[in-house]
């Protein structure tokens, strides 16, 4: 920017040094543009990098019987079915509960609260839930549901789960909503239809591409969440799908897997890793192009 | 605006005979503010219950246990002050390493790279925020680690570790794992949180100012570092709060890489622990009632108030470009 300010110079002698500035100033300008690129890159290569890994060492550990035997002790050929089955349970559920509450909170920041000193504390709050550490939202529902009901329980995981995916869903949703026109909400409530009608038949009906985009997102990072099933869910390493019980879950059999000093365990560990990735990348995939589709 | 704030304030609309409209609407209108008051409830809840899980560990140890770097089980004398560092030394490399690279990964999306390459990159980078992290675990312990011990290590330990005055960080065995190793997988777990905030922001500035800018001659460097950052740096400094309150928090995938050896060292290669990492660990050790549990409800505690102070800090940076 100082380059700017050079004209002052007496002309004469200007030349050669406005060459030189040029000059130093075309180089800072190439510097900084190659070292951004090269920032992206590296950017690049470690996501790379972690995809290669996982293919590498996911495909060479997959085979059928990953997906069709529960699992088992070292050595005896086991899969992760059960594991499989479980994430499926407490995900499904904790999309299940915690979709139409962060629906109703969005809604609630969108179409009531606007401006008010409440909403902006409740905005402010679910903001601080959206990153907070997953695993206090586990402590936290250790002490509300394992502690007072006597043991680690499925359906501890799944309030984990859906306390994680409400602040997802609320962001979004507001955030749709309040892309919608006002002079849409004036049409309806000008046709003489209640507030609550607008709402569920227009403004979610509009912003609905959106809201399940968000909810695809928060599927794929719950699907994900290993630590706050640490202390709920637990994990289990017979077949279960009885939620008072502690229930397995993909993460938290990857996690003591690939822990473990077994190498058919730790290959169990890696085919798990790649399944869970790729179903968490598609669902990402998935989500950003239905929202650019619609959008 | 006005009239639609008047709308959204909950004027009365006027009722009709067949549309069931104010039952309807009060009863919805209680869902959602309900809804809204649980999340607060929620927050209340999470703070109250680490809190009163921890007391009993306050109570016994005192505001020493802030501080105190002792961790034993066994004797039953607890103390944050190892994990309390690693969380925050981890955290603040991680920063460190990550907010140039991240600058460089905006700075690319926003002016540099033509329009056909912005979307494809910007989605990959953001994909790297979707990684679970017990990948990030995985692929730090048995890729990263690895090459640390080989390589970068021994290559740091003989070159860095003899400069006079820095030395001291780069000493030691080279183990792969440790505070340098776990510190390396957060930088590339915040980076996409970084620069997807700054890619916002920068994309923000009004097109006339650089414009402007770029009339008078300036290159494209020029215009980022005298116009655009400037415009920004508010924003900018909220994105890094969000990625080190990311940071702070991150389990797994320290779990995996950090060593998880209760001490403190001077080398950046020296094992360490961090609260998640310690909580996570130690907790499936920790009966009912005892109070090992309670010092770990009480880490909990500590990490919850961290995080939520630069969360918050972040909030209120980042809340200028939220309004508008």
């Amino acid at each position: 920017m100082s380059a700017t300010t050079q004209p002052a110079l007496a002309p004469a002698k200007n030349a050669a040094v406005a060459a030189r500035l040029g000059r130093s100033r075309k180089r800072g300008d190439m510097m900084a543009r190659s070292l951004s690129l090269l920032a992206t890159s590296i950017g690049l290569i470690f996501l790379t990098s972690i995809l290669v890994t996982l293919f590498y060492k996911g495909f060479n550990a997959m085979n059928l019987s990953v997906f069709t035997e529960v699992t088992r002790p070292p050595g005896s050929n086991g899969g992760l079915l059960n594991a499989i089955v479980g994430s499926l349970i407490q995900v499904a559920l904790g999309t299940a509960i915690g979709t139409p509450i962060g629906m109703l909170v969005g809604t609630y920041l969108a179409e009531y609260a606007r401006g008010s000193a409440f909403g902006g504390m409740v905005r402010f709050v679910s903001d601080i839930l959206l990153s907070a550490p997953s695993i206090l939202i586990g402590l936290f529902v250790y002490s509300l549901l394992v502690l007072p009901f006597g043991g680690f329980s499925g359906w501890a995981g799944v309030a984990a789960l859906a306390i994680i995916i409400i602040p997802i869903v609320v962001r979004t949703t507001e955030d749709m909503l309040s892309l919608i026109p006002n002079t849409l909400r004036e049409a309806v409530i000008g046709l003489g239809s209640p507030k609550w009608k607008m709402i569920v038949l227009v403004c979610w009906r509009s912003a609905i591409s959106g809201i399940i985009t968000g909810v695809l997102l928060g599927i794929a990072r719950i699907a994900g969440e290993t630590a706050p099933l640490l202390f709920t869910s637990l994990g289990n390493n017979a077949w279960s799908t009885d939620l008072t019980q502690p229930l397995p879950s993909l993460p938290i059999t990857i996690y003591s897997y690939a822990g473990s000093p077994f190498q058919d365990w730790i290959e169990l560990a890696w085919a798990g890793a790649l399944v869970i990735t790729l179903a968490v990348l598609g669902l990402n995939i998935a989500a950003r192009s239905l929202f650019s589709g619609k959008k | 605006m006005t009239q639609a704030a008047a709308i959204s304030a909950g004027t009365p609309v006027p009722a009709r005979a067949n549309s069931g409209g104010n039952t309807g609407d009060a009863v919805f209108a209680l869902a959602c503010r309900a809804a809204g008051a649980s999340v607060l409830l929620l927050l209340g809840g999470i703070i109250v219950s680490l809190f009163i899980g921890g007391l009993p560990a306050f109570e016994k140890f005192g505001v020493e246990f802030l501080w105190s770097t002792e961790w034993d089980p066994v004797t039953e004398v607890f103390g944050a002050g190892v994990s309390i560092y690693g969380t925050v030394v981890t955290a603040i490399i991680a920063i460190v390493l990550a907010v140039p690279v991240a600058f460089g990964v905006a700075f690319t999306l926003t002016e540099l790279a033509p329009n056909w390459l912005r979307r494809p990159v910007g989605t990959a980078v953001e994909l790297l925020a979707a990684v679970p992290s017990i990948i990030y675990g995985m692929w730090g312990f048995f890729l990263i680690a690895p090459i640390m011990a080989e390589y970068v290590q021994p290559l740091a330990i003989d070159t860095l570790g003899e400069v006079p005055g820095i030395g001291f960080l780069f000493q030691g065995p080279p183990f792969g794992t440790g505070i340098f190793t776990a510190a390396l997988i957060l930088a590339i777990m915040i980076l996409p949180f970084i620069a997807a905030t700054m890619r916002d922001v920068f994309s923000q500035v009004p097109a006339v100012y650089k414009e402007s800018a770029y009339g008078l001659g300036c290159t494209t460097w020029e215009v980022m570092k005298g116009v655009v950052l400037p415009y920004t740096r508010v924003s900018v400094a909220g994105g890094i709060m969000l990625g080190l309150g990311r940071a702070l928090g991150e389990t797994m995938a320290v779990t995996f890489v950090i060593g998880n050896a209760n001490r403190i060292t001077t080398t950046l290669f020296g094992p360490g622990n961090t609260i998640a990492s310690v909580v996570a660990l130690e907790f499936g050790e920790s009966e009912t009632g005892s109070l090992k549990l309670a010092a770990l409800l009480a880490l909990g505690f500590i990490l919850f108030v961290l995080s939520f102070i630069v969360l918050a800090i972040s909030r209120f940076l980042l809340r200028s470009r939220l309004k508008g």
